[in-house]
């Protein structure tokens, strides 16, 4: 089959369009976290309590869907996986940086999709969360030329698992497979043993 | 929604991303466009001058408003406002335990908002962008961002369950 996809690099659109279907693939992503439970913080943080784990299995299931996703439309020749965008490595910086991000998360019971999606069903606290990024972001952007130094540090290129450790492809895609359905497993146990009182 | 039912939903939507336009989820970066237009509104040669922003403002032929995730968040809000009006769970309201004031828990909101922005910024991504995207992707960073992210929810995840009880 001829190669097609990314519609918008195959020049099938232009970047006006592109913002439409920004809006409209938004909203299914905003419509799947609220049907999800996502627009609850104390929903959200049950996953770091262990009494729900919806959070891991929304997130991995939706992991293994558009992965196995790509992988078959890359397979069958249609879509162009060197074309869709990779956010460049630097280890060190995204290490520190997840963990910041994760205690920001169980502080405050939201990330920043989820708080978007909290503030649109009338949680306040999703909110003032949504007020929180804007200051954080305003703070990162006037402290940059003293982080600057460690935001660049590390490589800078796109790296892929499969790419770093030559490993082909479609064996690092069917190991996060089997890793999913394992923690599905394990996640129902856990739920088990750490349900909530009264439930 | 049973969570691999939503889970296989999210995961059509983030193919259907990958496919049209050649990209992921996110949502951080909405949040700096916004914040940089701000900026450079208010103050157009510190915005200038600031590395960060200019790299958002590009050579100012374009408003950092015209941004694919702005577009993509706005129609995150009018997906789930859509979802929690369908199923009555919209309503005004703060998300606490019951033994706790409205004002600890804004107040805590607040700081994990400016947390997470901090994160975010440093990591290029957040839950959507890196986590997500990137896992789909085999994105090295990615997978290790994602691995942080729960270590360090599950390390203060103790001294912060005060809020919900």
């Amino acid at each position: 089959m001829a190669m097609m996809a990314p519609f918008l690099k195959y020049g099938m659109f232009g970047d006006e369009t592109s913002l439409v279907l920004a809006f409209l693939i938004g909203i299914g992503f905003g419509f799947f976290l609220e049907r999800a439970g996502f627009g609850s913080a104390r929903k959200l943080v049950s996953q770091f309590y262990l009494n729900d784990l919806a959070v891991f299995k929304v997130m991995f299931t939706a992991i293994v869907t558009a992965m196995l996703g790509v992988t078959y439309l890359g397979w069958i020749g249609w879509l162009d996986l060197s074309l869709v965008y990779l956010v460049p490595t630097y280890l060190l910086p995204q290490v520190v940086g997840g963990l910041i991000l994760g205690v920001g998360f169980v502080v405050g019971g939201y990330c920043p999709g989820t708080s978007v999606a909290a503030t649109a069903t009338g949680r306040v606290d999703g909110l003032v969360y949504v007020l929180g990024i804007f200051a954080g972001m305003l703070a990162f952007a006037e402290l940059y030329p003293l982080l600057k130094g460690f935001y660049l540090s590390g490589a800078g290129v796109a790296m892929t698992i499969p790419g770093t450790f030559g490993l082909p492809y479609g064996v690092v895609v069917f190991a996060v497979v089997l890793m999913a359905v394992g923690g599905f497993y394990g996640a129902g146990l856990l739920e088990k043993k750490f349900a909530a009182p009264g439930e | 929604m049973n969570p691999y039912l939503a889970g296989i939903g999210l995961g059509l939507v983030l193919l259907a991303a990958f496919v049209l336009v050649g990209r992921g989820l996110g949502a951080s970066g909405a949040f700096n466009s916004v914040i940089v237009w701000a900026v450079n509104a208010v103050a157009p040669e510190h915005a200038k001058h600031n590395e960060f922003m200019a790299g958002y403002l590009g050579d100012g032929s374009s408003s950092p408003l015209k941004s694919w995730l702005l577009f993509e968040v706005i129609g995150v809000f009018a997906g789930a406002m859509f979802s929690g009006l369908l199923a009555g769970r919209a309503k005004v309201m703060t998300e606490k335990g019951s033994r706790v004031s409205v004002r600890a828990r804004l107040a805590m909101a607040f700081g994990g908002g400016v947390l997470m922005a901090f994160g975010a910024a440093l990591a290029r991504g957040c839950t959507s962008g890196q986590a997500l995207t990137g896992g789909a992707l085999l994105n090295l960073g990615s997978w290790a961002f994602m691995m942080m992210v729960f270590a360090g929810a599950y390390a203060v995840a103790y001294f912060v369950r005060w809020q919900w009880r």
